[in-house]
């Protein structure tokens, strides 16, 4: 088994690979206004984290961080059906997935 | 009838006035507010006469009659309670009997009102108020009807809310009461902090006992609260110097007048006073005072009377005078001939206010005496009346006003010889007013109803409903007053205008004596006392050492003389001398030769025409108080609408400014949201390296 590629994969990889992903979709967040890009977006965000957390686990050697991870992949799920089911039903109200439509709440 | 039957006498006519509101919602029903009405001041007076054997045999504590306790805070409880003594079945009997009267002669006189029912629901509601002020066990209560009637007062002035005098007297009424109202009601807390209780026997069985305990010397919440239950009972019963809303309080309808300013409200003052009379006799100088007053009150409102040309002006002047009348007895510790007063009067004040409103109804509003003359041929029943009426006001011998009014004058003059001087000039004035009295009462008679034929109709046609009067004829010929339901309680009371001295002295004179209104409670035992009430605690006062029965014998030999006769006997001649030669000198001035009248009114043109503007009082009150008053108002009305307004406005614009600056920050939109949690996250995520790293 070549050794090579994981061996010169540093943790600063593994980090960056996160980051890149939390600021793809902190990007997309921002920048969109489909209800369910914006969500998806949030996703991102979440795996992201989720990168980063299972390399500072694997760089100390200590599971905890990847058991979180498991968790934080649940509650994901969880969140991912309620959040669809409020889009949906935003959708029903005004017909549109258009985020500026619901900004009742300007000062 | 169970005396118990005395606690419903308020609670009818407020059952009566919450009807007749009830009648105001729908057209159809209008009609039925004023037998309503009628009928919720006869059964109380049905009631108070069941109820009147019972209620005088009473005794004690058996008087007081609770119905459940008002308030309670710690030891002060006030009760809703009545006592029930002689004094308070008289004003019971006056109020509901006159009250009944006036109401019946109302029915016919506000036909075809537009506010009718509202009408009747102000008297009810007045009947209520006037009843529970008589009937009160405590001063609280009292205080709750004496501001009752002060409210009726004020909605029945100011009935015709269209007409801006009857507007502004109403207010006047109510403003200058006010003042009257404050000094009751610190009274009322002086009375309570010196007394330690409200309670009428209480109080008064506290003063009747410090009057009888020859050690007691009289602290100053015993000087002071005398005056400052005056100054209520003054504003109330129109005394100088808050007399000046009464003449002006005519505004209101006829009734209105006859029932509550000259019959039953203003004499509260009177009633007052007499119910507390051992509280005032505590005070040396309360009741010189009051009797000054009401004697200066009495003279300075009738000469204002000798010049005034509307009917009904000049009988308030004539009440005012009356009620001046009152006082004096009551200051001269006459509290009979306060009460008897009282009594005679609501029946002839009534009579001659109701005469006068059916002259008015004829003529077709107008009130002018010099637009009329002549009509007893076109109104021979009221002209008759008024004649009744007349004469017991000027106090033609043995008529009601005649009795009373001597009672009056002879205490005034017994307390003035037995060295007050004050009393004896207080007697001389109410002696010259008496003349007046007789003079301008029957040059306002001999103006209407004799002479020749004239008048001139008034501008107020058909009052206010034209197509329910087109059977009378109105506004062109003056036409007499139907039996019923006009005239008849107007006979009822022209009976009691004449034969109501005679009949019902000796009741009222036992009636004040088993009262708390009777000054020589303190010698009860002793019933000589009573048939010479000249004995005075002005004496009582001075030798507080000796009085008991040593005090009562000395009294005894004292029989006061004038011209050789008792001093009763010297002043009923004299004072009927002097209303026959008041009425004579009016037949003479204002029947037989009006030409010479107006000739010597033109030579003395100043008099009649500071007299006709009642000696500028209103102007005088209008300069000194009432403008300043005003300036001071608008004063601070500028400094409340620029400094404090300003100053309050200034902090709140504060958070204003502040949320405007950071308002356009909330546009609502997600992104943006998004975009400020990032970037915060950004800035704290930045200070938290700057200090970590």
């Amino acid at each position: 088994m070549p050794e090579t590629v994981m061996d010169s994969l540093t943790l600063s990889h593994f980090l960056m690979t996160g980051a890149v992903l939390f600021c793809l979709g902190l990007i997309g967040f921002i920048t969109r206004r489909n209800l369910i890009i914006m969500f998806l977006c949030t996703e991102m965000m979440f795996q992201g984290v989720a990168v980063s957390l299972v390399a500072f686990s694997r760089f100390h050697l200590n599971d905890t961080g990847q058991t979180f991870v498991i968790f934080v992949l649940t509650i994901a799920a969880a969140e991912a059906a309620l959040a669809l089911g409020l889009v949906v039903l935003l959708f029903r109200r005004k017909r549109t997935l258009d985020a500026l439509v619901w900004s009742q709440l300007s000062g | 009838m169970p005396i118990e039957l005395i606690k419903l006498i308020p609670w009818i006519p407020l059952l009566g006035a919450a009807l007749c509101g009830i009648c105001c919602m729908k057209p159809a029903w209008r009609k039925a507010a004023g037998p309503i009405s009628v009928l919720s001041i006869f059964i109380p007076f049905l009631i108070t006469c069941g109820v009147y054997s019972a209620a005088s045999g009473l005794q004690g504590d058996d008087k007081i009659q609770t119905i459940y306790q008002w308030m309670g805070v710690g030891n002060f409880t006030v009760n809703m309670g009545y006592y029930v003594d002689s004094l308070t079945m008289v004003m019971l009997f006056v109020i509901t009997g006159i009250g009944s009267l006036i109401a019946t002669y109302a029915m016919g006189y506000m036909k075809g009102e537009r506010g009718y029912a509202r009408f009747f629901m102000g008297v009810s509601l007045f009947i209520f108020a006037m009843t529970t002020l008589v009937m009160a066990d405590n001063l609280v209560l009292i205080y709750l009807g004496w501001e009752g009637v002060g409210l009726c007062s004020y909605l029945l002035i100011g009935y015709y809310y269209d007409k801006p005098e009857a507007v502004a007297a109403a207010k006047k009424a109510f403003i200058v009461n006010r003042i009257g109202d404050l000094g009751f009601a610190l009274g009322i807390f002086l009375t309570y902090k010196a007394y330690g209780s409200v309670s009428l026997h209480t109080v008064v069985d506290k003063a009747i006992e410090f009057l009888n305990d020859p050690n007691y010397t009289a602290t100053t919440a015993d000087l002071w609260i005398p005056f400052l239950l005056m100054l209520g009972a003054f504003g109330k019963s129109a005394q100088i110097p808050l007399y000046v809303w009464l003449p002006d309080a005519m505004a209101g309808p006829t009734p209105v007048s006859a029932l509550v300013h000259a019959a039953t409200m203003v004499t509260a003052g009177v009633y007052m006073i007499a119910r507390l009379i051992p509280v005032f006799q505590l005070s040396p100088y309360a009741l010189p005072t009051v009797a000054a007053v009401g004697g200066v009150t009495a003279l300075f409102a009738g000469t204002i009377a000798l010049c005034q040309y509307d009917l009904k002006k000049v009988f308030a002047y004539s009440t005012v005078s009356q009620l001046g009348y009152m006082f004096l007895g009551v200051g001269a510790l006459s509290t009979f001939g306060g009460i008897f007063h009282l009594f005679t009067h609501a029946f002839f004040k009534a009579l001659l206010f109701l005469t006068a409103g059916s002259v008015m109804h004829a003529l077709a509003g107008q009130l002018d005496l010099r637009a009329m003359s002549g009509l007893r041929h076109k109104m021979p029943v009221t002209c008759w009346l008024m004649f009744a009426g007349c004469l017991a006001l000027a106090g033609f011998p043995f008529t009601a006003g005649f009795f009373s009014k001597d009672t009056i004058l002879a205490e005034t003059l017994i307390v003035g010889m037995e060295g007050n001087g004050l009393f004896t000039l207080l007697a001389l004035i109410g002696l010259l007013t008496a003349f007046l009295t007789a003079f301008y009462t029957f040059r306002l008679w001999f103006r209407v109803f004799m002479g020749p034929e004239h008048f001139e109709m008034g501008d107020d046609h058909g009052h206010g409903g034209d197509d329910s009067h087109d059977d009378h004829g109105h506004a062109h010929e003056p036409h007499e007053m139907p039996w019923w339901p006009m005239n008849a309680p107007l006979a009822v009371l022209a009976f009691g205008a004449i034969f109501g001295g005679l009949i019902f002295s000796g009741w009222m004179s036992g009636s004040i004596e088993t009262s708390t209104a009777n000054p020589i409670a303190i010698h009860a035992v002793d019933t000589h006392a009573q048939t010479d009430p000249g004995y005075s605690i002005i004496q009582v006062a001075s030798d507080t050492s000796g009085h008991g029965s040593e005090a009562d014998a000395a009294h005894g030999d004292e029989h006061h003389t004038l011209m050789g006769m008792d001093v009763h006997t010297a002043m009923m001649l004299i004072s009927g001398f002097i209303a026959l030669l008041g009425i004579g000198c009016a037949a003479y001035f204002h029947w037989l030769n009006r030409p010479l009248t107006d000739e010597i009114a033109k030579k003395f043109g100043v008099v009649v025409e500071v007299l006709y503007n009642k000696y500028y009082v209103d102007e005088f009150y209008d300069a000194v108080i009432v403008k300043p008053l005003r300036m001071l108002g608008h004063g601070f009305f500028l400094f409340d609408q620029f400094v404090i307004n300003g100053l309050v406005i200034t902090v709140g614009y504060l958070p204003r400014l502040v949320g405007w600056s950071v308002q356009p920050t909330q546009s609502g939109k997600m992104q943006g949201y998004g975009l400020g949690m990032v970037l915060g996250v950004a800035v704290a995520a930045l200070l938290v390296f700057k200090w970590a790293f």
